[in-house]
């Protein structure tokens, strides 16, 4: 599968990681240079520099060859126009955007984007592990 | 009309003035303390303090009542948020999104916002007018289909110079509508001959433009 990630923090950098150990082609887009750091040395996968919220950009990263595009930086918003930039310019099969505010990310939903948000999923756990204690 | 600005920077600040000047009842709202309180002690008490991207704050700012909300900020990302929400979860019937972008203008549209503002494209279309030898010059944005109006000029060494117009490769839907040359403007056929200095008025899409400048600048 090939794969376009943008946001190389800690999310972003483990599952391109992952998913080049996994044998997949992965690029994974960050503004900053210095992030890339995050990947382990023996990264098979592609990092390039530049705005995942420009087209072009996207376009240099294979994005209209890519199976699936994963938008994970700090920001929802950024994640949320990239996502449908992806989805919508691009028509990429499998789009899936991170996104922190529980109201927005209902509304993404409901408006056909895939979204997950760490702090419905974690606290979630969260609270399931204080109710059930090992 | 209750018009909502998202955004409090230069831009938001002398629209309000603006629309306030014109009997509007406006409300800004900026995420910044500084800026609102410059803009409160400027313009009277128009601004609400928060980040216009939440539905939270967009309920406050009564965005179920707004005629009208405009997203002014900086990011392209936070004014399609602004009006995405604005649309979808308060049923604002117009949103207007400033893009600083110019790329990001077709998938705003193709989002639902009802307009959009390129400051950028606004000020290259002006430079371009004021530069003679200007390869291609945009006239107009033709509704919600990505389409535009353009004028190109045909340069020495242009690869379509010389050539008829149908042994001209085209990027899709580019229609050549219109060309004026020496002796006036003419409706192309497919024999019609492209000159070194004629005008020619084109509709394409926004993402062609490039294609279609290389065929019509010079090769030099």
């Amino acid at each position: 599968m090939r794969v376009v990630i943008m946001g190389c923090g800690r999310v972003g950098s483990t599952l391109a990681a992952n998913l080049d150990q996994g044998g997949h082609e992965v690029t994974i887009v960050d503004l900053d240079s210095s992030q890339f750091r995050r990947l382990p040395a023996g990264f098979g996968g592609r990092s390039l520099v530049g705005n995942g919220i420009d087209q072009d950009v996207l376009r240099r990263a294979g994005i209209e060859e890519a199976d699936a595009f994963v938008a994970v930086t700090q920001g929802d918003n950024h994640n949320v126009l990239a996502s449908q930039i992806a989805k919508h310019v691009f028509s990429v099969h499998n789009v899936i955007c991170r996104m922190y505010d529980l109201v927005r990310e209902e509304f993404y939903q409901d408006l056909g984007l895939t979204t997950i948000s760490p702090t419905k999923v974690i606290s979630g756990m969260i609270g399931d592990m204080l109710h059930h204690p090992e | 009309m209750y018009i909502i600005l998202v955004g409090g920077g230069k831009v938001g600040f002398h629209l309000a003035r603006a629309l306030l000047s014109e009997g509007h009842e406006v409300l800004v709202i900026e995420r910044d303390r500084r800026k609102c309180v410059s803009i409160n002690d400027e313009l009277g008490s128009v601004v609400l303090q928060g980040d216009g991207c939440e539905a939270a704050i967009l309920a406050e700012a009564g965005a179920s009542r707004a005629d009208l909300v405009i997203a002014v900020t900086g990011g392209d990302e936070d004014n399609l948020v602004v009006c995405q929400l604005a649309k979808g979860k308060f049923h604002t019937p117009r949103t207007i999104a400033r893009i600083n972008n110019p790329k990001n203008e077709s998938i705003f549209k193709k989002l639902g916002i009802d307009d959009t503002i390129s400051s950028t494209q606004v000020i290259m279309e002006r430079i371009q007018a004021e530069i003679p030898s200007h390869p291609l010059l945009h006239l107009a944005s033709l509704g919600s289909y990505g389409l535009e109006l353009v004028n190109l000029s045909v340069a020495e060494g242009a690869a379509a110079a010389g050539h008829k117009l149908r042994d001209i490769s085209l990027p899709p839907q580019t229609v050549v509508s219109l060309i004026i040359g020496a002796d006036g403007p003419r409706v192309p056929t497919g024999d019609t001959l492209i000159q070194i200095g004629d005008e020619v008025i084109a509709v394409t899409r926004v993402e062609s433009e490039d294609a279609l400048r290389a065929q019509f600048a010079s090769q030099h």
